[in-house]
């Protein structure tokens, strides 16, 4: 009747996920409590689950990523510190939790943290430095977001109902194939990635869609912003790569399902075959990270230093160069398996032209920053500290580039150490300095200046306590994932990095506390004219937040940084260019859809796992027929009257004239 | 070689317990004490100086444009319409492709010289060592000398030592970090690397691929002896009652916990071949089976 | 944000722009069938890459039959010829569908659709028919890498030939109900776009895999 799932599948005798799979329930419960007794879900329902509107799914995206972020800095903490006590001791956290841990940090960290938070900004922006109304298939970008959460939420069940893989972040077989995995843990992760990865494909078609045909009137490519140039390069990978991921987890369904021999050990199966298309898609993959983080950086460093991005077009090339040699680079995840001298240095040398193309990216921000006026704001920091730590982690990676280095550093702390220096280095600290920048135009109120430029340096001096102990510990010989270890040599960096640890969770508390205060203090933090940072791109010509048809009239762009002339002209002319005639806006209505699809979507991934085959068919049924129902219908957007347009544009109209005004009185030129 | 003992923080460094430990020598990757070690130390201290070539001006520029261009420095000049320089487009791909060309060469040279499976140069013939790894031990076959050993690898220093490795289980990856490359251990696959000790001693060895609940404790000792002692280990190994036979791997196989080190007086000298062709599994039974040899 | 659904107006400005829209960036956003088109088009890329990563399992695997049967022993290329006539009358008929629908003939564009069902229908039987036979020969998904991969990767075509016809089946449901609408028109070009690339699709199975399969 229920497959394998016994009520043995929650894990009594274990004290840990036990406990913090009951905290987390009830609190999810007492959430859901206060919101429907305080009335609170119908409005939850009509503007924020059903949203259609990439404002309200960048915000949900971003909230899904930041809850996971939490999620895998406390296996982090937990890998940590058993490591600090583990040595020539067993630890507290005996093999099989201990590797679920590490598993679950990096499937967590880049599944539903890392790509959550990205594809939730470059929902959020894009669309508004397009200068248009949304992406191109609002309703499909719905139901990618919960196809996402789905995922999430499949990972997280496997804590307290049954368990994770125990394989680490990409499952290899054999050792992930049946016979070394009889469990449900790489079924959970199988099925959370395929479901989620539709989404993320989702998602790459809409916004190669959006951004290559939806754009304002006169926005060639190369007036587009920086941003939305990064943003069409990620989801042109996640287009030409996801694929790949799904193709591969579905051979390892079948191998695990039907007993299929794709891979395992038996009747011609070949595990390098797993290892070569995993990473296909794998290398890729970090590209769809840190590719937007770029991007980022290049909005950030250009506002705050006040000038235009230098080398634009360079930048451009090179953002294209990177999403074109990102492909043909895979192997170097492997250089150890044997492939030959040949191979390997090809692959080598393909790895470090890569170097190249980045190199010229750092180059031409620094000298963005020459000859500005650099304001030393919170995204601003995390900018210079994103320059200088990346330029550490990316040096490493074309070390480990070179095959006779890696023959030595592959799967050793060296190389942890290299990885988290560019992820973290390069996408979180994009993805804090993206928040904080854009905040204010998401919800209309600035973040707290004091705790986030705390939080900037507890993480930024946590990040080094962490990392570089542990590429010394690397070098020492000591490979990853070690439950216990037994080399006295290696204590004092594997302790020095628990220290560092410890200060990332101060920066954690900050980043917390930052949230907390700035929504107490909101009304003091208030951002009146829509662009607090003195903007160069289009979405700091809406109001904070931007209403839901974001411009009342799309912008006419002239060239290259389309607000700062405009916003240059209201300045010398001392008003704004006059509003033509207002006209109703019809915008897509909201739908179901998205939630109902990946409601039946967890049906099907939980009946699955545990070979609940009657709950796998009424998943799909049902999917299929809430598909047909969303297919039926006969109205699909809504019109706003022009007389509701021209209130709300009237309110932005006044406060930036306003802005003129007093910028005027206090005697500012230019 | 330079010696980067620093980073064995002597001083903080815990007692070594075991005699075991108290056999290994330290200093890791910086420190090798083999011909392939330092080929492959030495290539990554060159690659690391070509890139700090980079790397340090681009940091101290960062430091220096960030704290010179503060809006608060009256002194620095504002240029807020400077976006393009075409003499600086040129430096700014010219120098990364020039450093980058070069270190192509040292990554094409030095990958070729620095092969696992290429012989080291000399005429002396290596001792034949096959290595199986299983769930969670090591198993090494001398077909020479007829002896086999678990947990502990015997290398003379006057001749190298070439190893054909496979798995009977999952992926392993084959690493003693001071003597030099690691190589993956693969079931249905023999992948080949070549080593030497430059002297004796004893060298922590591990697997560098996660292969499961027991994979902390693979770790075993390479043991470095003059050829003296070499022959002495051999004709120890010799004097064993153990054979490592069919059955006796099979018993080796289903031992899940953390397997002591031992010797075997005889071996089976099909076995690795069969293990290899995957002819043997290791839960039992012959069966058809093609091998892929990995150069 | 609240909808104000009693009220008709004229096409307002929304999402899409109007028909003059060229379709590039400088005319501002593209018009709705433009957008649907190129994202499908984008869509299925996105499956032909998941295709190929099936295409590269087989290349890597497909000498690997373990002593068991290879594909000279296995396949049918008269079968093989049947199927191939069946998916490429289908992409005529689904052609022709197109035609009519642009036409707004409704009686001959489901006529087209159910004949394209028809020999959709007849394609997936014979495959069915295949793979129940070789099961029963013992030439199963589990006998053999090969075979695993020669069941995944015809067998992923055959899944995506299955969703079409219950697409098909949907959408002549749909145009049934509703007629002509404009959003139903995009649907049935998608719809032409995907059949027609699982025809392409099925051209490299058969060559890659049958005619290859069977020369080695």
């Amino acid at each position: 009747m229920f497959g394998k799932l016994t009520i043995d599948a929650i894990p009594w005798d274990q004290p840990i996920p036990l406990v913090a799979g009951a905290v987390v329930g009830l609190g999810l419960l007492a959430v859901l409590a206060w919101v429907v007794l305080k009335g609170h879900f119908p409005y939850l329902w009509r503007e924020w689950i059903t949203s259609v509107d990439h404002k309200r799914i960048g915000v949900m995206y971003l909230l899904l990523g930041l809850v996971m972020l939490l999620r895998g800095f406390i296996d982090a903490i937990m890998m940590r510190s058993q490591q600090a006590v583990a040595f020539q001791a067993p630890g507290y956290l005996p093999p099989h939790h201990y590797d679920q841990i590490f598993s679950a940090h990096g499937t967590i960290m880049i599944f539903f943290a890392a790509m959550p938070i990205i594809i939730g900004l470059m929902n959020f922006v894009v669309p508004l430095q397009l200068g248009v109304r949304d992406v191109a298939f609002p309703t499909l970008n719905s139901v990618g977001f919960w196809l996402t959460a789905t995922g999430a939420l499949l990972v997280n069940i496997s804590l307290v109902v049954g368990e994770f893989a125990q394989t680490g972040w990409l499952p290899y077989p054999p050792l992930s194939e049946l016979p070394f995995s009889p469990g449900v843990g790489v079924d959970y992760y199988i099925w959370a990635l395929l479901i989620s990865g539709v989404g993320t494909l989702m998602t790459g078609v809409n916004f190669v869609t959006t951004i290559l045909k939806v754009r304002a009137p006169g926005m060639s490519y190369m007036r587009m912003s920086m941003f939305c140039w990064t943003a069409l390069a990620s989801n042109l990978l996640i287009v030409a790569a996801f694929p790949l991921l799904t193709a591969t987890l579905i051979m390892l369904a079948l191998d695990r399902y039907l007993g299929f021999h794709f891979f395992g050990n038996e009747a011609g199966g070949n595990m390098a075959l797993f290892v070569n298309l995993i990473w296909a898609w794998g290398h890729p993959e970090v590209y769809i990270l840190v590719l937007p983080s770029f991007g980022i950086f290049s909005e950030v460093i250009s506002t705050f230093s006040g000038k235009p991005l230098f080398g634009y077009r360079s930048m451009v090339i090179a953002t294209l160069g990177i999403c074109i040699i990102s492909f043909i680079v895979w192997l170097h995840h492997f250089f150890t398996m044997g492939a030959g001298a040949d191979v390997n240095a090809v692959f080598g040398i393909a790895t470090s032209v890569i170097a190249i193309v980045t190199g010229v990216k750092v180059f031409n921000w620094l000298f963005t920053m020459y000859g500005g006026r650099i304001r030393y704001d919170t995204p601003m920091l995390w900018s210079l500290g994103f320059l200088l730590t990346f330029v550490i982690g990316g040096m490493t990676g074309v070390l480990l580039a070179v095959p006779p280095a890696d023959f030595q550093l592959h799967n050793s702390l060296f190389l942890v150490a290299h990885f988290h220096n560019t992820i973290i280095g390069g996408v979180v600290f994009a993805a804090f300095a993206g928040v904080v920048y854009w905040f204010p135009k998401a919800f209309g109120f600035r973040l707290h200046e004091g705790w986030g430029k705390a939080a900037f340096w507890c993480t930024f001096v946590g990040f080094y306590v962490t990392f570089l102990p542990l590429y010394a510990a690397g070098l020492l010989g000591m490979t990853r994932r070690l439950q216990h270890y037994e080399v006295a040599e290696w204590r004092p960096w594997v302790l020095a990095a628990t220290v560092g640890v410890a200060i990332s969770a101060v920066a954690m508390f900050c980043q917390i506390a930052q949230l907390v205060v700035s929504i107490r203090d909101r009304a003091a933090l208030r951002d009146e004219t829509g662009d607090p940072w003195d903007g160069r791109s289009l979405e700091w010509a809406t109001a904070s937040p931007p209403p839901v048809f974001n411009f009342a009239f799309l912008p006419d762009v002239k060239g290259e940084e389309p607000y700062w002339a405009i916003k240059q002209r209201a300045i010398e002319t001392q008003h704004l260019a006059a509003a033509g005639e207002y006209r109703a806006i019809e915008m897509p209505k909201n739908s179901a859809t998205g939630f109902v699809t990946a409601l039946f979507a967890t049906v099907t991934g939980f009946g699955l796992i545990w070979h609940i085959w009657w709950m796998v068919g009424l998943g799909l049924v049902l999917a299929y027929v809430g598909f047909v129902v969303f297919a039926w219908r006969d109205e699909d957007e809504y019109a706003i009257p022009a007389s509701e347009v021209r209130r709300i544009d009237g309110e932005r109209r006044r406060a930036r004239e306003e802005w003129l005004r007093r910028r005027a009185s206090a005697g500012e030129v230019g | 070689m330079m010696q980067l003992h620093f980073l064995s923080l002597a001083p903080f460094a815990a007692k070594a317990n075991t005699a075991l430990e108290r056999a290994w020598v330290g200093g890791g990757v910086l420190e090798p004490h083999g011909p392939v070690g330092a080929g492959n130390a030495q290539i990554l201290i060159n690659a690391v100086a070509i890139m700090l070539m980079i790397v340090v001006p681009t940091v101290l520029a960062t430091l220096a444009f960030a704290w010179w261009f503060r809006a608060s420095n009256k002194r620095a000049i504002y240029r807020p319409d400077w976006a393009y320089s075409g003499r600086l487009e040129l430096i700014v791909w010219g120098i990364p492709l020039l450093v980058i060309l070069f270190l192509s060469g040292v990554t094409w040279i030095g990958s070729h010289d620095q092969d696992p499976a290429r012989p080291l140069a000399g005429e002396t013939k290596p001792v034949e060592i096959q290595v199986v790894s299983l769930d969670w031990k090591w198993l090494f076959i001398y077909p020479e000398q007829g002896v086999a050993s678990v947990n502990e690898v015997a290398l003379p220093t006057d001749r190298p030592a070439h190893f054909s490795v496979t798995s009977a289980t999952v992926m392993n990856m084959f690493y003693v970090p001071q003597l030099g490359s690691m190589i993956a251990a693969m079931n249905g696959m023999v992948t080949q690397l070549h080593l030497k000790a430059d002297r004796p001693g004893g060298y922590y060895g591990q697997s560098a691929q996660f292969s499961g609940a027991g994979f902390s404790d693979m770790h075993f000792l390479l043991r470095a002896l003059a050829p003296e002692s070499f022959a002495q280990w051999t004709a120890e190994a010799r004097k064993s009652k153990a054979t490592l036979d069919e059955g006796a791997y099979l018993a080796l196989a289903r031992e899940r916990a953390a397997s002591p080190t031992r010797l075997y007086g005889s071996i089976d000298r099909a076995l690795f071949e069969n293990v290899a062709t995957r002819r043997l599994s290791s839960e039992g039974g012959i069966a058809g089976g093609q091998a892929q040899t990995m150069e | 944000m609240t909808a104000t659904a009693t009220v008709t107006l004229p096409r307002a400005p929304g999402l899409h722009a109007t028909a003059e829209a060229p379709g590039h960036g400088e005319g501002g956003p593209a018009s709705t069938l433009v957008i649907v088109a190129y994202g499908f088009w984008i869509f299925l890329i996105s499956d032909i890459v998941m295709f190929s990563a099936f295409f590269a399992a087989h290349a890597v695997l497909q000498t690997a039959t373990d002593g068991g049967p290879t594909g000279r022993e296995l396949f049918d290329l008269r079968r093989v010829a049947i199927e191939t006539a069946c998916l490429l009358l289908s992409s005529f008929t689904c052609g022709l569908s197109a035609l009519a629908a642009e036409a707004r003939r409704v009686t001959w564009t489901q006529a087209a659709l159910f004949v394209t069902g028809l020999l959709g229908v007849a394609f997936l039987f014979l495959e069915m028919h295949e793979f129940a036979a070789m099961i029963a020969a013992g030439a199963g998904p589990q006998r053999s890498a090969f075979l695993s991969s020669f069941f995944a990767l015809v067998g992923c075509h055959g899944a995506h030939v299955s969703v079409g016809l219950l697409w098909l089946g949907t959408m002549m449901a749909q145009l049934y109900v509703k007629g002509f609408r404009a959003d139903i028109q995009r649907r049935l070009l998608c719809f032409n776009m995907f059949w027609h690339m699982l025809d392409i699709v099925w051209v490299a199975i058969f060559t890659l895999v049958y005619l290859v399969g069977v020369a080695r």
